[in-house]
């Protein structure tokens, strides 16, 4: 069990967090104009490191905010977590 | 006899009888060194690869073949899966190849001459809502229809079949009923990949442990050979087969792979006496279990949320697990988990696996099979094997082709996969 360091709440239990995948994926700008290997890109390829990923989390049984990560998915440690930028 | 040397085999006529060792027995595979040259190099030497080895010498004579694992031989996923074998996924595409699978397990044991202790105990799939229900008749139809054997059962039969299901409707999640698929049951996983192992030796292929990839050589477009831990090896094809390491070894060639990696758990309770005659699954209350031959509760359900290789999870998972198991179980209640461990699983979109042919000419790839990739071991090998021998998909791996996140043919096996993503 990861004791997760929420930006807002402190370390609690990963089992009070949603996982949300790779971090920085931005939603295409434009849709229209991507072509089918493009617009596949987006749907369904993301990162799969084997070591440090930048990942997003929510803290969904708690503040319900989400935040990016920096964790090895190997070792599971956690290197960072920050508050999401506003834009 | 006094001052004469012993030999390791020799049984000196001073010797107590029963104290010298027996010969030490047979080896089932060879160790060979790895030559700087094969007509295909197999990354992986799991069950998948093992078996597209063995198809490979079996049915196309090519026999010039390396199979190279980073660890010991199937020491991965193939060592810790929950060993469920069945072909009652939903779509005409899966059919295909589930099928071809369970028909090759029928079998394998006779094929390969190794006890597999293949059990066709059957399976039943739970379900604990109308919509569960709605959802399982239409699957026993298209399964039907598909020439795969399946039946709906209603709560009393289904108890005839597992008489230590709890089909109480007072509890959360009450059993509506179940699918069956009578020819599916269980196997023991290391015994298929050893069975798989010295067969393919036998037929001069090369099994290379302690043989980590670490780099794909790629000249014009098309593959030319690996660099390994143990030295560069040239390939006129090499077949990628490795699990949910398949996004590392598929960049090392320069591609993506639209999978992740999850942690996957599993667990054995202690040795009981036989109570569980089947193979039970519930998505909705979330526990797959069957009984081993030896006697151990062999249990799994969902995957740990987040991406990760270290090959552990939680323990929440378990505890999960665990109250969906006595729900259905009662009489599990005073056994143990006696051990838990992870894998690592490559989850796709679709939850349905990629099999076929990559941007690298002569470079194949084997991946995606996520929480189910033991079941389909026969047929994995036999069509993997197809597409490496022919350079082209066999007519059952087709549809699971890479190009298939472009063109939206995507086959989703959610339901049918039984494994919470």
């Amino acid at each position: 069990m990861m004791l997760i360091p929420c930006p807002w709440c402190g370390p609690r239990d990963e089992s009070e967090f949603h996982y949300g995948g790779q971090a920085g994926v931005a939603y295409p700008a434009d849709p229209a104009a991507l072509s089918d290997a493009e617009w596949a890109r987006y749907l369904f390829f993301r990162e799969n490191p084997k070591g440090r990923f930048e990942e997003r989390w929510c803290h969904s049984i708690g503040c319900r905010r989400w935040f990016t990560m920096v964790r090895d998915t190997v070792t599971n440690e956690i290197h960072s977590v920050r508050r999401p930028v506003s834009a | 006899m006094a001052g004469e040397e012993l030999t390791g085999t020799a049984l000196p006529e001073t010797a107590l009888p029963g104290t010298a060792l027996p010969e030490h027995p047979e080896r089932l595979w060879r160790n060979p060194e790895p030559k700087r040259h094969y007509d295909v190099v197999i990354v992986g030497g799991g069950g998948h690869g093992l078996a597209t080895a063995y198809y490979l010498a079996k049915n196309h004579g090519i026999t010039n073949v390396a199979v190279l694992e980073r660890g010991w031989l199937a020491g991965g996923n193939m060592a810790r899966n929950t060993t469920i074998i069945r072909s009652n996924y939903l779509w005409d595409e899966s059919a295909g190849i589930y099928e071809h699978a369970l028909k090759l397990w029928e079998g394998l044991e006779e094929e390969l001459d190794y006890p597999i202790l293949f059990s066709q105990r059957g399976v039943l799939n739970l379900a604990h809502s109308l919509q569960d229900v709605r959802e399982s008749v239409r699957r026993v139809h298209a399964n039907r229809l598909n020439g795969v054997d399946a039946e709906w059962l209603d709560p009393g039969q289904v108890k005839e079949v597992c008489p230590i299901v709890n089909i109480s409707p007072d509890v959360r999640y009450p059993v509506h009923g179940a699918t069956y698929q009578p020819r599916a049951g269980i196997a023991k996983h290391d015994y298929v990949a050893w069975g798989y192992a010295r067969a393919a030796d036998a037929m001069g292929v090369d099994l290379i442990q302690h043989c980590e990839v670490t780099g794909l050589d790629v000249t014009d477009g098309r593959v030319t050979g690996v660099r390994t831990t143990r030295g560069t090896i040239g390939a006129g094809r090499v077949a990628l087969c490795a699990a949910g390491h398949s996004s590392v070894v598929a960049g090392l060639a320069g591609f993506d792979l639209p999978i992740q990696s999850h942690p996957l758990q599993a667990l054995v309770s202690e040795l009981l006496e036989p109570v569980h005659p089947t193979v039970v699954m519930s998505n909705a209350v979330h526990v797959y279990v069957s009984q081993a031959h030896k006697g151990e509760l062999v249990m799994g359900a969902g995957i740990d949320s987040y991406n990760g290789y270290g090959q552990r999870g939680a323990f929440h998972i378990i505890e999960r697990q665990m109250s969906a198991a006595l729900e259905l179980f009662p009489v599990f209640a005073r056994a143990h988990v006696l051990r838990t461990w992870g894998g690592i699983v490559d989850v796709t979109p679709d939850a349905s696996p990629i099999v076929g042919l990559t941007p690298v000419d002569g470079l194949y790839v084997n991946c995606g099979w996520g929480t189910g990739g033991f079941k389909a071991t026969p047929g994995v090998g036999w069509c993997y094997a197809h597409t490496v021998a022919h350079d082209e998909p066999h007519p059952l791996n087709a549809p699971f082709s890479l190009d298939r996140f472009t063109t939206g043919a995507l086959v989703d096996e959610h339901g049918a996969a039984a494994v919470a993503h």
